[in-house]
C-alpha cells in the first residue's frame, strides 16, 4: 500500500499510519514555522500592544461550494472575528475531525485551501490537531480554528459606543456566501451558481486604523447575516438603525436565488465582510477607504443611527417602512 | 377590505412595508393563502407516525417546525427520525433512488402551484421505477376555499388580490364564478409596483360597482392557464373534499391520488390516516386564516408564541400571516416582552 487513498480509523491512531498522514500531507504545508519538529505546543513571541483571540468551529455542508470550501471559510472565519475586533491576526491553531472513508484528495484540497489562505491573510499556523471519527460519526470533515492576534493603535470598538447620527457601511453585497451554501445543498442554478463571499476583511479593517477615533463598532455579518449584526448593535438601548433599502448592494444573481429560496438576504450569512458604525463625519472616508481595495469595491453607506428603541427599521425601494426582524434557527427553504 | 389569498403576496406586502404607506380607507388582510397555516394537527401527526414506523420523510422547509397534536417534526428529528428538506419534489426522487431499502414519503402539502410540480415528480418515479416512494397528501384548491370565506355571513371581503402563482396554473377563468358573486378580482404578481397596482384596479373596480376578473400578471398567466400542468394533476389526482384549519371541511377543496396510483398514496400503502388532530388550547390560528382577527389581537401573539416556538402554523411557515406580522410589523411592546416556552 504506498498510497493513501481514504482516511481510514487508524489514520488517527497514532501509530504508524498517523504519524505518515503528519508526514505527508501536514509537514510540506506547513512545516516551515514552529510547526517543524510537530512539538506539543507552539512557542510564540510575545506582544507589545493586547492580544486578541478567537475561536469558530466549522462544520458547513457541502465542504466544496462555489466561491470557497471548508479550508478558506475555517481560515477565514477565525482572521475576521479578530479583525473586525480592530487586531492585526498573526497566528492561527487548525484542528480536523475527519470521517473515516473521506477521500484523502479531498482532504489535501482542503488543506491546500488552508494554507493559501493562510499566506493571504499574512498569518501563520503554529499548531494542530487530527482526529478520525467512524464512518456516520461526523459529515465528512469539520475544521475548528482558533486565531490570536494583536490590537491594532487608536481602535477601541464596542456597540455601547454606537450612538444617534452615526452612519451603517457595508464593505460589500450582502448575503452571498448564505445563499451560495443553500443553492449547492439543494443543487440550484448550477449554471450561474450564486457564489460564496468567503474572504478576509483584515485589509478592510486596517485599512480604518486612520480612522479609528470615529469608528465605534465592526462586526463581520456572519451566521444571522446583517440583521442579526444590527441587531445585536442596537438591542436594548435608546437607538434604532434606519436601512435604506435600495443603497444595500445584492448581487443580482445572489438577490435572484434568494427569492426563489425565500430567504431573506439580510439573514443570510457573508463570510468577506464588514459592517461598520461609525461617526457620520467619515462615513465617505470610510466608503472609500474601502473602494480602494479590491475586497470592498462595492462598499456602501446603507443606513443611519437615530433616537429609538432598539429596532431595526428598514425603508423599502417601494417607498414603505417595516421592521428587519431576526432570523430564525435555521433557514428553511419555503413551499411555494 | 381587500384580502390576499396567497402567503406570497402576505409575505411581499410585509417586506416591502406596503401598508405602511395605505390610505386609511384600505384595509390589507390575509386570507387562507398559506398551505402550512391550512394543514391540520393531524396530517404533522401522520407524517410522525410514518417516521417511527421507519420512513424516511422529505418536506419543504416550512412543515418542520409546524407543531402536530403533540410534537413536530423538527422534534421528532431531534429524537432521530429521518426528516430531509428538500427544495424540489424532483430531490425527493434522489432521496428515494439512494435510499432504496428505505421507504421514501414525500410531504405532498400545497395549492395547486406545488400539486403540479409533485405529480411531476411522481410520473418522473413511473418512469425510472421508482416504488419506493409514496405521498402523504393535503393539497388544497384556492377557488372552493375563496367561496367558502364569502358565503360565510359575517365575512367582510369587498375584494380579492388573487394569487400569481397558482393563477399560472389554473389560469383566470376560474375566478369568475367569485366575481359573479359580486367580488372583483384581481391576478397579480410580487413586485411592489404589481401589487399597488392592483389594488388601484381593485378600488376603481369597486367605485364604479363592477365585479369583474382583472388578469395584471398577464406576462405569466394566461386565461386557461397551464394546460400541461392541468393534464398531468388530472392524470393523477382527483378532486376530493379538504378540512382546512380554520375553515373546516370545504366540499370539492382538495386533491388526492386517484384509486389507480393507490400504491404511491402514503395513507393507503403504510395504513396510516390523517385525522384531524388537537390544536393547542385558544390558538386562533384559525380565525386569522379567515381574515377575521388581526395576528396583534391574539393573546399569544408575539408572547409564548414566536416562529422559534409556535403554537400555530400561521407563525411557523414564512408565509404565514402571524410570522409575516411578526417579522416585519409587530408593535415593540409586543415584542420585548416575548418569554419564549
Amino acid at each position: 500500500m504506498s498510497d493513501i487513498q481514504t482516511i481510514e480509523l487508524a489514520h488517527g491512531g497514532g501509530g504508524r499510519l498517523a504519524r505518515r498522514l503528519l508526514r505527508d500531507e501536514i509537514l510540506p504545508r506547513f512545516g516551515d514555522g514552529p510547526l517543524r519538529n510537530l512539538p506539543d505546543a507552539a512557542l510564540l513571541s510575545s506582544l507589545k500592544g493586547k492580544v486578541v483571540f478567537t475561536t469558530d468551529a466549522f462544520v458547513v455542508h457541502p465542504i466544496e461550494f462555489p466561491g470557497g470550501d471548508i479550508g478558506r471559510l475555517a481560515v477565514h472565519g477565525s482572521v475576521n472575528d479578530v479583525a473586525v475586533c480592530g487586531a492585526r491576526p498573526l497566528w492561527m491553531s487548525l484542528a480536523l475531525i475527519i470521517e473515516e472513508g473521506l477521500p484523502i484528495a479531498v482532504l489535501r484540497r482542503a488543506l491546500d485551501s488552508v494554507r493559501a489562505a493562510a499566506d493571504d491573510c499574512g498569518i501563520m499556523l503554529v499548531t494542530g490537531d487530527t482526529k478520525v471519527v467512524p464512518r456516520g460519526q461526523a459529515d465528512g470533515l469539520y475544521a475548528v480554528t482558533a486565531c490570536v492576534g494583536e490590537l491594532m493603535e487608536g481602535f477601541s470598538l464596542d456597540p455601547s459606543l454606537v450612538r444617534p447620527g452615526d452612519a451603517v457601511i457595508t464593505s460589500g453585497t450582502i448575503g452571498d456566501h448564505g445563499i451560495a451554501v443553500m443553492a449547492a445543498r439543494h443543487g440550484l442554478f448550477q449554471n450561474c451558481a450564486p457564489r460564496s463571499d468567503t474572504a478576509p476583511v483584515h485589509r478592510l479593517t486596517a485599512s480604518l486604523q486612520p480612522l479609528a477615533a470615529g469608528v465605534r463598532f465592526m462586526r463581520d455579518p456572519t451566521r444571522g447575516g446583517v440583521s442579526g449584526v444590527l441587531a445585536e448593535a442596537v438591542e436594548d438601548r435608546p437607538v434604532d438603525v434606519i436601512l435604506t433599502e435600495t443603497a444595500i448592494p445584492v448581487s443580482p444573481v445572489v438577490r435572484a436565488a434568494s427569492e426563489i429560496l425565500g430567504i431573506d438576504i439580510l439573514h443570510a450569512a457573508c463570510e468577506g465582510k464588514v459592517l461598520a458604525f461609525c461617526d457620520e463625519l467619515i462615513a465617505d472616508a470610510v466608503v472609500s477607504a474601502w473602494r480602494n481595495l479590491p475586497e470592498g469595491r462595492a462598499a456602501a453607506h446603507i443606513g443611519r443611527v437615530v433616537e429609538g428603541r432598539g429596532r431595526v427599521i428598514m425603508e423599502t425601494s417601494a417607498g414603505g417602512r417595516r421592521l428587519v426582524d431576526l432570523p430564525r434557527g435555521e433557514l428553511l427553504p419555503r413551499i411555494c | 377590505m381587500i384580502m390576499e389569498v396567497c402567503g406570497t403576496h402576505t409575505m411581499a406586502i410585509a417586506r416591502h412595508g406596503i401598508r405602511s404607506f395605505l390610505p386609511a380607507g384600505v384595509k390589507l388582510i390575509s386570507g387562507p393563502g398559506c398551505p402550512v397555516c391550512v394543514t391540520e394537527p393531524g396530517y404533522i401527526d401522520a407524517a410522525i407516525e410514518l417516521a417511527r414506523r421507519g420512513a424516511l420523510l422529505a418536506t419543504f422547509g416550512d412543515l418542520v417546525a409546524v407543531p402536530g397534536s403533540r410534537s413536530s417534526l423538527s422534534r421528532e428529528r431531534a429524537r432521530g427520525a429521518r426528516v430531509k428538506v428538500c427544495y424540489s419534489p424532483i430531490e425527493a426522487l434522489r432521496i428515494a433512488a439512494e435510499n432504496a431499502g428505505s421507504e421514501v414519503v414525500f410531504l405532498a402539502v400545497g395549492f395547486e402551484t406545488t400539486a403540479a410540480p409533485v405529480m411531476a415528480a411522481l410520473e418522473m418515479a413511473l418512469r425510472n421505477g421508482i416504488e419506493n416512494l409514496s405521498f402523504l397528501t393535503a393539497f388544497k384548491r384556492i377557488i372552493p376555499a375563496m367561496k367558502a370565506l364569502i358565503s360565510d355571513v359575517s365575512n367582510r371581503i369587498d375584494a380579492f388580490l388573487c394569487p400569481g402563482h397558482v393563477s399560472a396554473i389554473i389560469g383566470a377563468s376560474p375566478y369568475r364564478e367569485i366575481a359573479s358573486a359580486g367580488i372583483p378580482c384581481a391576478i397579480t404578481g410580487f413586485e411592489p409596483a404589481d401589487i399597488l397596482y392592483a389594488l388601484r384596479r381593485l378600488i376603481e373596480m369597486l367605485r364604479e360597482g363592477r365585479a369583474d376578473v382583472e388578469n395584471l400578471y398577464s406576462r405569466v398567466v394566461r386565461e386557461s392557464g397551464n394546460t400541461k400542468a392541468q393534464q398531468i394533476m388530472s392524470r393523477f389526482l382527483v378532486v376530493t373534499n379538504a378540512r382546512w384549519r380554520g375553515l373546516g371541511e370545504i366540499r370539492e377543496s382538495g386533491l388526492r391520488l386517484r384509486e389507480t396510483w393507490s400504491r404511491f398514496d402514503a395513507e393507503i400503502k403504510h395504513g396510516v390516516t390523517i385525522t384531524e388532530g388537537t390544536h393547542a388550547a385558544d390558538c386562533l390560528c384559525g380565525e386569522v386564516v379567515k381574515g377575521k382577527l388581526e395576528p396583534e389581537k391574539c393573546a399569544h401573539f408575539g408572547r409564548d408564541c414566536i416562529p422559534e416556538l409556535p403554537l400555530g402554523p400561521c407563525m411557523v411557515s414564512s408565509e404565514g400571516t402571524c410570522a409575516a406580522h411578526y417579522r416585519y410589523l409587530a408593535a415593540d411592546s409586543v415584542r420585548h416582552q416575548t418569554t419564549g416556552r
